[in-house]
């Protein structure tokens, strides 16, 4: 078993890298344009997991590897989508329990606005969470 | 390299089953130090997020305004706001030193050093500018008065959060930089030719070991596209 090396044509890379490129400037056109709500969010987790991919899999040569490395790395992450589970939940109800117990019936802090600018009343606060 | 080698070795599941159940090491026919390499990587995708998990819960429980990055990173070029103008320009700088990095490890193996040191070089000298940027922003946030416990535009988390996850990015990313050079150096010089032996670790390298390295630093450009997503985008 000869331990080989990752060799692949020099096309390859450049064209993911060219990928990659098209999907930041995706990525960013979705601020620039300025998307909100659901749209931006699975917009920009689209362009995300797409870039996540072609790193691993082209730029890491995951696809060129044996399946028991590639699954033995891939497998423990499903721990992060547990943990982001039970953090959402305790995010929520932790919210729940400043609104319901620490509302002190005064007005909400007026914080100052980046630059002097105008805020955008779509993407003032966090309202959905 | 071993007596195994008669053995075929299995594709796909059947190979996944095989190799680990085979009682001798689980990842065949890569070299040790690569598959080191990713279980650290491993362990560092743990790391990062715990740091981005900490961000959800923080910025879905509290009750004040998150500020909108979309304004507080904004740079103004010729009187216009741009938003998340340098963000982006970091972005497909590291993404341009991902992509010379992986032609270097191509070059590495077809044993032509002075290309795959040039390509080293400049991977290198991306990310330095990479980190300069990220400096730049810092002080300007600073200036700002954004600090790891406050915040004149929200939610004070945002600049615990901001500072903790972009730091150790930074970090990561300076490390990188840094180890860039060394290898860089080192295959100008030929030691992976010659089998001169590391200043450190006292053993002989091999071009594996720019790949290696090439794990490392595709690896910080991947968390790079979450943060992007996740704390810049979001």
């Amino acid at each position: 078993m000869a331990e080989e090396g990752q060799e692949h044509p020099i096309s390859t890379y450049l064209w993911v890298w060219l990928l990659l490129f098209v999907l930041s400037a995706f990525s960013y056109a979705v601020d620039y344009v300025g998307f909100q709500g659901f749209t931006r969010w699975t917009l920009v987790l689209l362009f995300m997991f797409l870039k996540a991919y072609f790193i691993c899999a082209v730029f890491m040569h995951m696809v060129w590897e044996r399946m028991a490395l590639v699954l033995g790395l891939f497998i423990p992450t499903f721990a992060i989508v547990v943990f982001i589970g039970i953090m959402g939940f305790e995010s929520d109800y932790t919210q729940l329990s400043r609104k319901v117990f620490f509302d002190t019936g005064k007005p909400p802090t007026v914080y100052a606005v980046p630059h002097g600018k105008e805020h955008s009343k779509d993407h003032l606060g966090d309202e959905a969470h | 390299m071993s007596a195994t080698s008669k053995v075929p070795l299995k594709d796909g599941m059947e190979g996944f089953v095989s190799d680990w159940a085979s009682d001798q090491r689980a990842f065949k026919g890569v070299p040790w130090g690569k598959a080191m390499m990713w279980i650290f990587l491993l362990s560092d995708t743990f790391i990062f997020s715990i740091f981005l998990i900490g961000y959800m819960t923080a910025r879905w429980s509290t009750v004040e305004p998150w500020p909108n990055t979309s304004e507080v990173f904004a740079l103004t070029v010729n009187g216009v706001s741009v938003p998340l103008l340098l963000i982006a320009i970091m972005t497909f700088i590291l993404i341009t030193s991902s992509g010379t990095m992986a032609m270097a490890v191509r070059s590495g193996y077809q044993k032509k050093r002075k290309q795959a040191a040039a390509l080293l070089y400049l991977t290198a000298i991306l990310g330095l500018s990479f980190v300069g940027m990220q400096a730049f922003e810092w002080s300007k946030l600073i200036e700002e008065g954004i600090r790891p416990w406050e915040n004149p535009f929200g939610a004070r988390q945002f600049g615990s959060i901001f500072f903790m996850v972009t730091g150790f990015h930074g970090f990561h990313v300076s490390v990188g930089v840094i180890f860039l050079f060394i290898t860089a150096r080192k295959v100008l010089r030929g030691d992976y030719d010659t089998g001169r032996r590391g200043f450190f670790t006292w053993q002989k390298g091999r071009y594996e070991i720019v790949e290696t390295m090439g794990l490392y630093w595709h690896f910080v450009d991947l968390v790079w596209v979450f943060i992007f997503a996740f704390f810049y985008l979001w």
